[in-house]
């Protein structure tokens, strides 16, 4: 459903993304990894138009998305949540939330200022999709509270509340177990294959942990200095000597094959 | 008075007669969503049918496992339906407690809550020989789940309309077909003392119960009841369940657990019952609020609450109170009372109850003190429930209340409660002779309490009856009387008393990890976890103060000498404490007995290894050396200077 094509991306002299192709199928859920500074969420900006490539092309459902803007490409159905959180701290969150169905919202500022009538109802019909992700993502406690007073791991959940507020068919996340202690990070593998199960999302996920990777994804990617090394089933890749050597140095390759 | 009708036939009742009331209100989506008993009735038909069609009917079992959620109680209602038997379980129950209920318990259909239940059972199954069929509610997760033997709850639903369109009025046929005296709850018993025991209770029992405390307390269908305690006790059943239907009043489900506190403000019951745990919590909770706050709000609330106590010491003893006290009071409903109860979600309380455990007299007069009809109840499992509470006007913090009509109670010579009613159990299951020992040949139940029957003719219940003992120079003790004293403080979570046959009296203590972090946190006091700050020595001095104060209302033989700060909570899944929070004093004290030693022998620390068990069922062992405290005797003089409640101290003669 998403293909990117021999994309590359510079800063000034840094290459951080050299010709990298991937293709992502409907339903899956596909990691990227890879160490640090290896072109991973430049890969992902790319995909949701916060970067335009150099060179190569992006198609989303057959459609050509290279040069188009992040809201565009929002409204063809692509979320993405960051690896620095962006909520917004001092609203509520359900009002982030609801932010995320704005893309949705139809009524023009006319009818929304006299609010009965179609405002009224699509804020309603908005309002109930968020419940359902605030029930499905089990945030019902936390409905009116400031994102800015929740812990770490919660606001994560919160920012994944906001894109798939957004309905989208493809989603990016970028890093969303970092940070988190273990059983943050178990809950939320659960709530990202959940999401994927329920909705048939199809999920494009950067991760730095490979228990949680190699558990839920469907294929890997492996980036490393800009150039894809390997992709995959997650058996696959695991036994790949670059990425073995990539990742670990040359003398780990036992811990690594535990892994 | 008797029983003429079961629980399915009332709920027929009530669908024929109120079919558009709400029988069922459960917030979801941020929303309270009414049941219609018109439709809770529909509900149970059509899962009842359901059940048929699996061959499920009269005898069989099934039990629920979840918070309290609408489905679960159509389960419940559509297997009595049938003639079966509910068997509600603990949620919260390790691997190993929850597989022998279940299979002692012979259960053939499990209905669960969701993903977390359901691979619960699923890792079990081998271990019960009976179960055929696993119901969810809540499908999120289960949906590459493909053993045969799960199911959802819609679809035993939609089997059912099925199967109902080729047996018309089958389960109208099989409730008609249902006898009061039939079988219809089976309690397992949170097993204080040994394995949990199936109490057998029947439509008649749960509903003699009901119609008592609807009778003696004025329960009306207009009333509001929040359902939030576990399904699996008997309290819950009683009021959620039978006086329910008997009443015909709506029962409320809060969203999920963590939003209780929430969901209970919003709605604002008329009718609540807590453990005392829960008013434990409240005061603690209440307590940090007030430290925290600025201090003008602080002084305003100490004011207050002084003000709330002298009045409420005047109406107790029965002296009038005096003009200048009552004008303090009607300010400080304004300022604080009135908030206070409204932040509890007890505005529109009519009737609260405390019941299951003794609660602290201090906690007690609090809430009475800040205008909650707070009145303690008194019951057990093998009563079905319930026997007695406090009547509006006679609340006080000594005794249990008066027993409902057509309840007979005796005391036998050794001090232990003897009750007859219509609650009485239907036995133990699987085990004659065990009830035979609580059951006298003629219908009394030995309820184990020892307690006695005051001037008033209220029932007080002084401890457990082997629990009271006496010390090395004869003067009684009631274990219980002391641990709630102290836990009154809100430092102390839970204290475990010992002094039977002992020179003096010394305590386990738990620490509150709230409270006692907060503490730490004001008093610039580092720590890394509950083990660590238990260990501290600024924390043995706050308890010691603690322990002090307690002592200063005591006479002094039962006064506190010495007590260690145990650097972990007591806890269920160590079999500490019972699911309801009892504390179970043998099993700490066989565990804790190294302890016990060290404080009759002078020693000034001691050395122990804790084994802990997590929820999967791992073990793993703790080891450590931690300090006994001794609380000297310089405190207030002797018995001249204790305050008169002191002298009143439940341990009467009879019992001791």
């Amino acid at each position: 459903m998403l293909a990117a094509t021999a994309v590359s991306k510079r800063f000034g002299g840094v290459r951080a993304v050299e010709e990298v192709s991937i293709s992502v199928r409907r339903g899956e859920i596909a990691s990227i990894i890879g160490p640090n500074g290896a072109g991973k969420t430049s890969l992902l900006n790319m995909i949701s138009g916060f970067y335009r490539p150099d060179a190569g092309s992006i198609t989303f459902e057959g459609r050509d998305i290279t040069r188009a803007r992040p809201a565009e490409i929002a409204a063809m159905g692509i979320a993405r949540t960051f690896q620095n959180i962006a909520l917004f701290g001092g609203m509520t969150v359900l009002d982030n939330i609801m932010l995320g169905r704005h893309v949705r919202m139809k009524a023009g500022v006319l009818s929304s200022f006299v609010y009965w009538g179609l405002a009224q109802k699509e804020e309603v019909a908005h309002r109930a999709r968020a419940e359902e992700l605030i029930d499905f993502l089990e945030l019902q406690d936390l409905r009116k509270q400031q994102t800015s007073a929740l812990a770490y791991g919660l606001r994560k959940r919160v920012e994944l509340a906001r894109a798939l507020a957004l309905d989208p068919t493809l989603l990016l996340l970028d890093e969303p177990m970092g940070g988190m202690n273990q059983e943050e990070k178990e809950d939320m593998a659960r709530y990202v294959i959940d999401v994927n199960e329920q909705w048939g999302t199809t999920i494009i996920l950067i991760e730095h942990d490979m228990a949680v990777v190699m558990d839920i994804s469907d294929s890997v990617t492996v980036l490393d200095r800009g150039r894809k090394i390997a992709e995959g089933t997650p058996a696959e890749v695991q036994r790949n000597p670059l990425v073995i050597h990539a990742y670990l140095g040359g003398h780990h390759e036992q811990e690594w094959a535990a892994a | 008075m008797s029983i003429d009708i079961t629980l399915p036939q009332l709920l027929r009742r009530n669908a024929e007669r109120t079919p558009d009331r709400p029988a069922l209100r459960e917030k979801d989506r941020g929303i309270w969503q009414p049941y219609s008993w018109r439709r809770y009735w529909e509900e149970v038909r059509d899962f009842a049918l359901g059940l048929a069609a699996e061959g499920f009917g009269r005898g069989d079992k099934l039990s629920v496992i979840g918070e309290n959620r609408p489905r679960l109680y159509v389960a419940q209602l559509a297997a009595q339906s049938l003639g079966g038997i509910a068997v509600p379980v603990y949620q919260d129950a390790i691997a190993t407690e929850l597989a022998y209920v279940l299979d002692h318990a012979e259960t053939s259909v499990v209905v669960a809550e969701d993903q977390e239940q359901v691979d619960k059972i699923l890792s079990l199954k081998d271990r019960l020989r009976h179960l055929k069929l696993i119901v969810y509610d809540d499908p999120r997760g289960l949906r590459n789940y493909d053993d045969p033997i799960l199911k959802a709850f819609e679809a035993v639903e939609a089997a059912g309309r099925e199967f109902g369109a080729t047996h018309p009025g089958y389960v109208e046929a099989a409730i008609a077909a249902g006898k009061p005296d039939d079988l219809t709850l089976f309690s397992y018993t949170s097993g204080t003392t040994s394995r949990p025991k199936g109490v057998m209770l029947s439509h008649a029992n749960l509903l003699s119960v009901a119609e008592g405390l609807a009778t003696a307390e004025g329960i009306r269908p207009s009333d509001e009841h929040l359902s939030y305690l576990p399904m699996a006790w008997v309290g819950n059943s009683v009021f959620s369940l039978a006086l329910h239907m008997w009443v015909g009043f709506t029962i409320n489900f809060p969203e999920k657990p963590e939003t209780l506190q929430r969901d209970l403000r919003e709605l604002g019951p008329t009718v609540a019952l807590a453990p005392p745990r829960y008013w434990e919590n409240a005061l603690t909770a209440i307590m940090v609020r007030a430290a925290d706050a600025t201090p003008l709000k602080r002084h305003t609330f100490d004011f207050f609450r002084g003000v709330a106590e002298r009045a409420q010491r005047c109406e107790t003893e029965g002296r009038p109170i005096p003009v200048g006290l009552r004008l303090l009071r009607a300010i400080g409903e304004v300022l604080v009372y009135g908030p206070l109860r409204d932040q509890l979600g007890l505005r529109r309380a009519r009737l609260v109850y405390t019941g299951g455990a003794p609660l602290g007299p201090d906690i007690f007069c609090f809430f009475r003190a800040i205008g909650v009809n707070l009145k303690q109840a008194y019951g057990a499992t093998e009563l079905s429930g319930l026997c007695s509470a406090q009547p509006d006007g006679e609340a006080d913090p000594d005794t249990v209340g008066r027993v409902f009509a057509g309840i007979e109670v005796r005391i036998d010579d050794g001090g232990e409660v003897l009750v007859r009613s219509g609650g009485v159990f239907q036995g133990y299951y699987k085990q004659p002779e065990t009830t035979s020992e609580a059951i006298t040949e003629d219908g009394w139940l030995r309820t184990g309490d020892a307690g006695f029957l005051d001037r008033r003719g209220h029932l007080v219940i002084v401890d457990r009856a082997r629990d009271v003992g006496k010390l090395a120079d004869g003067t009684a003790l009631a274990p219980q009387f002391l641990e709630n004293k102290l836990k009154f403080s809100p430092y102390i979570g839970e204290a475990v008393v010992f002094g039977d046959a002992r020179p003096f009296v010394s305590a386990l203590i738990a620490i509150d990890a709230a409270t006692v972090g907060n503490w730490a946190e004001r008093h610039n006091l580092a720590y890394s976890s509950f083990q660590d700050l238990s260990a501290r020595p600024e924390i043995l001095e706050l308890i010691k103060g603690e322990i002090r104060k307690c002592n200063a209302a005591l006479p002094a033989p039962i006064r506190l000498r010495r007590f260690l700060v145990l650097n972990k909570e007591f806890d269920a899944d160590d079999d500490e404490i019972t699911r309801t929070r009892k504390i179970r004093r043998r099993f700490v004290a066989e565990k804790y007995a190294a302890i016990v030693e060290a404080f009759y022998q002078d020693a000034a620390d001691v050395e122990i290894s804790i084994e802990i068990t997590y929820e999967d069922g791992r073990k793993s062992v703790m080891r450590s050396t931690l300090a006994i405290g001794d609380v000297d005797e310089s405190g207030p003089g002797a018995d001249a200077a204790a305050p008169a409640r002191a002298a009143s101290a439940p341990i009467p003669a009879e019992a001791g």
